[in-house]
């Protein structure tokens, strides 16, 4: 008997493109480049963000790097913005991430507020994306869970909007159930679930929401075995996708018998 | 010839071109990008664009971040 499960047309379209797997991955924070690569096909990840930093100069120009490990032809690259306090270098490193991936167009924006929290600065992220869609960037853009700053995103041409379930690398989990719920039940472009996440269940919770998808970095590479921690993430991802589509039953205070009451002797 | 490269001071040629300076830095034909005073240098200009006294110039690449 073929029982179907899984919907080869429930994909996640960003920018036009189709992707099968919703976790996106970052790759910082892993021990090495073989453990970055292990623990991203572990993870199924077909998008996977990566930093633009200045070359060490003095050190070996020949040594293995990201994208030896991670090849652009096998991933979809997502250059992120991560550093950048204000839209002038976010803007630039942009420009930087598209001259070094060969006119490559997708980048994640984010813009930090200050480095106690990571939140964003919602000012100049919006400031940021209005340049970057103009200069024809495709812009997936990291925010605070403010609905009404995601739907201006969105007006601006954000590609998919990205706001956080609670600060980078907290790894607190769904902090916020109802906001998220607010921002993806009026969106018109894919809700990615970025930054918070602390083990699987935290992933599954966020699909089961109805996301389109989750974006983490340090659940997985900073848990005791990553590649492990990919697999799970992976399978959660899965789990949490299939449970919204399934659609939950509604929460009753009282009880409700799975066995039918007609028949029961005495 | 005096500019700054990735922050730091740094010495080079008279009218040396960016292509001279990633030879001489060890990344020519590596994936790298190159901006002089905030703007881009294509690939493409690198052998003709000849760096001046003062110029700022970052060369950069991609690493694992979240």
């Amino acid at each position: 008997m073929n029982i179907k499960t899984h919907d080869t047309t429930d994909t996640l379209v960003i920018a036009g493109k189709s992707y099968r797997s919703r976790l996106l991955t970052g790759t910082g924070k892993y021990k090495d480049l073989d453990e970055t690569r292990r623990a991203t096909l572990a993870a199924g990840a077909e998008i996977v963000t990566a930093a633009i930093r200045r070359v060490n100069l003095g050190q070996d120009p020949h040594a293995p790097n990201l994208l030896d490990a991670l090849p652009p032809g096998e991933f979809t690259l997502l250059p992120n913005t991560a550093g950048c306090y204000n839209a002038v270098d976010a803007v630039r490193t942009c420009r930087l991430a598209r001259e070094l991936l060969d006119g490559h167009k997708l980048v994640k924006l984010e813009v930090l507020g200050d480095e106690r929290t990571l939140f964003p600065d919602v000012v100049e992220t919006l400031k940021a994306a209005e340049q970057l869609v103009a200069d024809g960037f495709d812009v997936m853009v990291y925010t605070s869970d403010d609905p009404i700053l995601a739907k201006k995103l969105e007006q601006i041409g954000c590609v998919a909007v990205m706001p956080l379930a609670a600060p980078i690398g907290s790894g607190l989990g769904i902090q916020n159930k109802y906001n998220l719920l607010e921002i993806i039940e009026n969106a018109k472009v894919p809700i990615i679930v970025d930054a918070g996440v602390g083990t699987a269940s935290d992933a599954a919770i966020a699909m089961e929401l109805g996301c389109d998808g989750v974006l983490m970095n340090t659940a997985i590479a900073g848990a005791q075995d990553p590649v492990l921690m990919a697999h799970a993430m992976k399978l959660a991802i899965e789990a949490g996708r299939a449970a919204f589509r399934a659609g939950r039953i509604p929460r009753k205070r009282f009880a409700s018998a799975s066995s039918p009451i007609d028949g029961t002797i005495g | 010839m005096h500019i700054t490269l990735n922050g730091h001071p740094h010495d080079c040629g008279d009218n040396f071109t960016v292509i001279q300076l990633l030879h001489e830095a060890g990344y020519a034909g590596r994936r790298v990008a190159v901006e002089v005073n905030h703007e881009i240098v294509p690939r493409s200009q690198h052998g003709g664009y000849a760096l001046r006294e003062g110029d700022k110039v970052e060369i950069v690449h991609a690493i694992g971040g979240g």
